[in-house]
């Protein structure tokens, strides 16, 4: 358990020891608006490893959420390369992007993303479905606290409620990396908590790399890892020493 | 269940109504199908049952008299499987419940142990027996319109001899399944009826003993029908024949293969329409969807589902509305497909009903229906498909407007916004706004399609009896007759006009091409009868040389000046050139007209008549058919009212029959694209709308910005489907045979205005529905809401 790890790693750029996750190298994306070219991302380089919680942090449009879905198999880079263990993700096809993300990757989103016509339990069978080898729907969604409102359609869950459902869809599946783009940035501070401590006790009880996306640095404390980002470059990572339950943040 | 087919169940049911509007379009679809190629389907079974059992006969021949003995000459014609002989004769009927006289077409029968070709169905009774000299099968028409039953009498004047008859058998005939007179156009079986007689009986009172008057042939194979028919006209030449046709040309199989075009012609027509129709709302409703699923569908990749798993799962919900149309559409198809063949079977005299659905036909029409379904979504489901997930997830920019030149109309009109936004909304969206235009001018169409055989019927109406037959009765002797003869029929107390013509059946050639037509011998300015033409204007007969219709001269390849060839097929048969020096547009078959004079001496005889026009004193009729009747020369009496009564009654009720299906029709659609068109508008921008409620415009205000988009898009389809009706009715007018009817393409402003005002009651219809919509629009929940 992440926790756990050894302190005395504390070189920013390398955990010794841990096995290498995700390896990406000189990501550059541009998107062609009409005349103009923007600048996404500017050549990162970034190592994720196993197990970890790390944040990404940084304004808005800095590139944070490029990031995310290129490693999450979403998005391909304009250039660079980016391997998942040894999956060349840059390299694949439509397809094998795909399977990848069918197999390995958990996503939650600001808004959630719920199917409005399915009910809380229908959203994670839809993922358990097509899944290699998921836990039932019913206990993924005991993980986040909502046996009880199990047969809910999204209209009828309150934000945190609706965000937790989706926390309990990506992990159904059991997922290898969980990738969580502005997870709270939709919900107020207490509920925000609750959701942060959903994906937290992922992150412990399961192992799963974690990757959360936030523009606000309080929320920074509870990672392992913290990695800023401004203007499509990757400006500072930083080894978090005192990890923080979400419920001790100071908002 | 698959959660993804879950969720496919629970979009359809969320919208149902619009899935409903689309459903019932395509069944509608499917319904015309299935019915129209059913009826096809029954009718050409039953037909070509009933030809074949009944052997009906591939060449016909009339001629005057030959002998016996000519019938084996007619036999070794090359080609010729099989030949009967027959002896005919038009007669006058009595019936004692009638005061005018009616007229029989007599046919001999074959004597007993022969089975000669045409046979007869008994639908009751038996056939005369021989040497029984009274006895007659009567067709079942004419004795149901009489209620003759069997052992029945009336009395027929064969050969200037009354002659009483007894009713022993009720029978058809595939000779008659449509039964009308020779040169007829719409059944009158009051007035007309086909009688069967024993042959020795019937020759005997004709003195036509060991002769006959007509030959049908049965061929070995369809190839052979032109040479046997060259054949035969040069053997038979001599004995008066009148040029033998085949099944192409006789009548009765004219008629029913005219109506068959027709029936195949609106089985493509209507299905194509509607399935156009719910095709469109099926893209309108399904691009709406899927655009406003964006972020679901970035979901759903991001987990892992395949381009094509999401393609299906949309492609699904447009061929589950297809299913849907297509099952009921065929039930209803069925239903109707049923009742209208048994319709034709009476209409056409087919011995029995026979209703016929091929599974093919219910394949092809859930294909087709399946496959418009599919195309109509095809562009949203594959923009679904190729949708970049991470694209999709980022929310989407707000519309960009621009100011249109729709607008800087709008600007001249009025400064007001809310006019301003609905003309940024509709030009915003010009394909739909072009689509829906498209979808509810097509409503208006069909109303013009199913209205406007009612005016092209007036007008033709107005110009047979009201302008061109002016005369009360058509008097067709037995003989040519000395012109004298007018004043005799002048003197019958009653008559208050007459008015003789000369007669003559004849082949007009010209180049290869050649018909056999009437020719009708009248002097200038009639006063009883005046030929009208399409424009409804007076065509007089030329002072020389031959007029003919229009439609003839197409067919021959003739043009003014040209000369044709003229042989006659009666008499001392001349045969001689004559200038065609005028045509004449008429309405309906291929007629000749000349000079009464110019033809009396291309027969070689004095000014004579063989039939004469006559106005009766309105209190005088029954004193008039009564002196007709007792007349020995008067051989047929055409009597104008009763044509236009039987007209009236036939064709009338099917038009109204048809207007009825097609208003219903047209108001599904119409219903159908308004309704829809306006739920996606509402759906796009009830945000819009509630931020106006928000600003402080009543709920009445709001509705009539939704509203004006439609009415805007209603009065633009108006002039358009008005465009397509009238191609529309233009295709349904070229798919009868022009050597059969030519009815003008006549559209009635009134048909116009029906046609607009019914749409505009659907429109309002549906907006009234969505009023509903309107008035619960949630202020809150819709400006929470992200889009
Ligand atoms: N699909 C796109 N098309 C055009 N520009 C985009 C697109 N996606 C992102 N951008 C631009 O790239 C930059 C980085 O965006 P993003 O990764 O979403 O930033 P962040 O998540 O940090 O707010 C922004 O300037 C944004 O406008
Ligand atoms: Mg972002």
């Amino acid at each position: 358990m992440s926790h756990d790890r050894p302190s005395s790693i504390d070189s920013p750029f390398a955990s010794h020891g841990q096995e290498l996750v995700f390896r990406a190298r000189g990501i550059t994306k541009i998107y062609h608006m009409g005349e103009v070219d923007v600048h996404a991302l500017r050549g990162i380089d970034l190592d994720l490893f196993a197990h970890e919680f790390v944040v990404l942090l940084g304004p808005s449009g800095s590139g944070k959420s490029t990031l995310l879905n290129i490693l999450g198999g979403l998005d391909v880079p304009t250039a660079g390369e980016v391997l998942y263990l040894d999956h060349n993700l840059t390299a694949a096809g439509e397809k094998s992007l795909t399977q990848f993300r069918r197999d390995h990757v958990g996503f939650i989103f600001q808004f959630y993303n719920l199917i409005p016509s399915l009910t809380a339990r229908e959203n994670v069978a839809l993922v358990t479905e097509i899944s290699p080898n998921p836990m039932p729907p019913d206990e993924a969604l005991g993980l986040v606290g909502l046996t009880e409102r199990m047969d809910h359609f999204p209209a009828q869950l309150s934000g945190g409620e609706q965000q937790r459902v989706a926390i309990a869809r990506a992990v159904a599946k059991q997922p290898d990396v969980l990738l969580c783009d502005e997870p709270t940035g939709a919900l107020d501070v207490i509920t925000g908590i609750t959701v942060l401590e959903a994906i937290q006790r992922i992150n412990r009880q399961l192992g799963t790399m974690t990757a959360v996306i936030t523009h606000n640095a309080t929320i920074a404390n509870m990672a392992d890892r913290i990695i800023s980002l401004r203007d499509g470059n990757i400006v500072d990572i930083r080894r978090n020493a005192t990890k923080l339950a979400p419920h001790e943040l100071q908002w | 269940m698959r959660s993804l087919d879950r969720k496919m169940l629970r979009d359809l049911w969320h919208l149902r109504t619009q899935v409903l509007a689309i459903v019932v379009v395509m069944s509608c679809g499917v319904a015309t199908f299935v019915m129209s190629n059913s009826i096809l389907e029954s009718l050409e079974r039953i037909r070509a049952w009933y030809y074949r059992e009944y052997a009906f006969a591939d060449v016909f021949v009339t001629l005057k008299r030959a002998p016996d003995a000519l019938a084996s000459r007619i036999g070794e014609i090359s080609g010729v499987s099989k030949v009967d002989t027959r002896v005919l004769t038009v007669v006058r009927l009595e019936i004692p419940t009638m005061t005018e006289p009616a007229t029989g077409q007599l046919i001999s029968l074959p004597s007993r142990g022969e089975s000669g070709l045409n046979r007869v169905f008994l639908r009751a009774g038996r056939l005369p027996e021989p040497g029984a000299d009274s006895e007659v099968a009567v067709s079942e028409a004419f004795a149901t319109a009489h209620r003759l039953q069997l052992g029945g009498s009336l009395e027929a004047i064969i050969n200037g001899h009354r002659q009483a008859l007894l009713v022993v058998g009720i029978a058809l005939s595939p000779e008659y399944i449509y039964e009308i007179p020779v040169g007829g156009l719409l059944p009158d079986n009051r007035t007309f009826g086909v009688l069967w007689m024993d042959r020795q009986t019937l020759a005997a009172a004709m003195d036509m003993t060991g002769a006959f008057n007509n030959v049908t042939i049965k061929l070995t194979g369809p190839r052979d029908e032109a040479s046997v028919i060259r054949d035969l006209d040069e053997l038979t030449a001599q004995y008066g024949g009148l040029g033998a046709y085949g099944r192409a040309d006789q009548q009765s199989h004219k008629f029913i293969q005219n109506e068959l075009n027709e029936l195949r012609n609106m089985s493509v027509v209507a299905p194509t329409i509607f399935l156009c129709v719910a095709a469109f709302l099926l893209n309108l409703v399904l691009s709406r969807l899927i655009s406003t699923q964006r972020e679901q569908i970035a979901a759903l990749k991001a987990f892992g589902y395949e381009n094509h798993e999401i393609a299906w799962h949309y492609l699904k919900m447009a061929l589950a509305a297809a299913v849907l149309g297509s099952l009921a559409g065929t039930v209803l198809g069925v239903y109707l497909g049923r009742g209208m063949t048994q319709m034709y079977t009476k209409f056409f005299h087919f011995p029995r009903f026979e209703f016929e659905l091929p599974l093919r036909v219910v394949v092809i029409g859930w294909l087709i229906s399946s496959l418009f379904a599919a195309l109509a979504v095809w562009t949203s489901v594959r923009r679904a498909m190729l949708l970049p997930p991470a694209e999709a997830m980022r929310p989407e920019p707000p519309a960009s407007f621009r100011k249109t030149w729709l607008e800087s109309i709008g600007v001249v009109l009025t400064r007001s916004s809310a006019t301003k936004m609905i003309l940024r909304q509709i030009s915003r969206t010009p394909r739909r706004a072009i689509l829906s235009t498209l979808g509810i001018s097509l409503a208006v169409a069909i109303l013009i399609l199913g209205s406007f055989m009612q005016d092209a019927v007036d007008y033709l109406f107005d110009a047979m009896f009201r302008l061109s037959q002016r005369y009360d009765v058509n008097v067709a002797l037995v003989e040519a007759t000395s012109a004298d003869a007018v004043h005799e029929l002048q003197q019958v107390p009653g008559v208050l006009a007459c008015e003789g013509y000369r007669a003559v059946a004849a082949r007009i050639r010209f180049a290869h091409h050649h018909r056999l037509v009437p020719v009708q011998g009248y002097v200038s300015q009639l006063d009883l009868l005046k030929l009208i033409d399409r424009q409804r204007r007076t065509v007089d007969v030329p002072a020389s040389g031959l007029m003919i219709s229009a439609e003839l001269a197409k067919i021959l390849g003739a043009r003014l000046g040209d000369e044709l060839t003229v042989e006659v097929l009666e008499g001392k048969r001349p045969t001689k050139r004559i200038r065609l020096t005028s045509t004449i547009d008429d309405f309906a078959g291929t007629t000749a007209y000349l000079q009464q004079q110019e033809l009396c001496d291309l027969l070689d005889e004095g000014l004579s008549i063989s039939g004469a026009f006559i106005a009766i004193d309105p209190g005088a009729e029954s004193e008039v058919y009564g002196r007709l009747k007792e007349m020995p020369g008067v051989a047929k009496v055409v009597i104008s009212r009763s044509t236009r009564d039987s007209f009236r009654r036939t064709v009338a009720e099917t038009i109204r029959r048809m207007r009825l299906i097609n208003l219903i029709f047209s108001c599904v659609i119409s219903i159908g694209v308004v309704y829809s068109t306006a739920r996606i508008s509402l759906a796009e921008r009830s945000r819009d709308l509630a931020t106006m409620r928000v600003l402080g415009f009543t709920r009445h205000e709001v509705a009539w910005m939704l509203f004006a988009e439609l009415g805007l898009l209603t009065l633009a389809a108006i002039p358009i489907g008005s465009a397509i009706g009238y191609g529309l009715a233009w295709t349904m007018i070229k798919a009868a045979d022009p050597e059969l009817f030519r009815l003008p393409l006549v559209v009635e402003f009134d048909t116009y205005l029906f046609a607009a005002g019914v749409v505009l009651m659907a429109t309002f219809f549906a907006c009234a529905l969505l009023r509903h919509h309107i008035d619960r629009l949630n202020l809150v929940e819709v400006l929470k809401s992200r889009e």
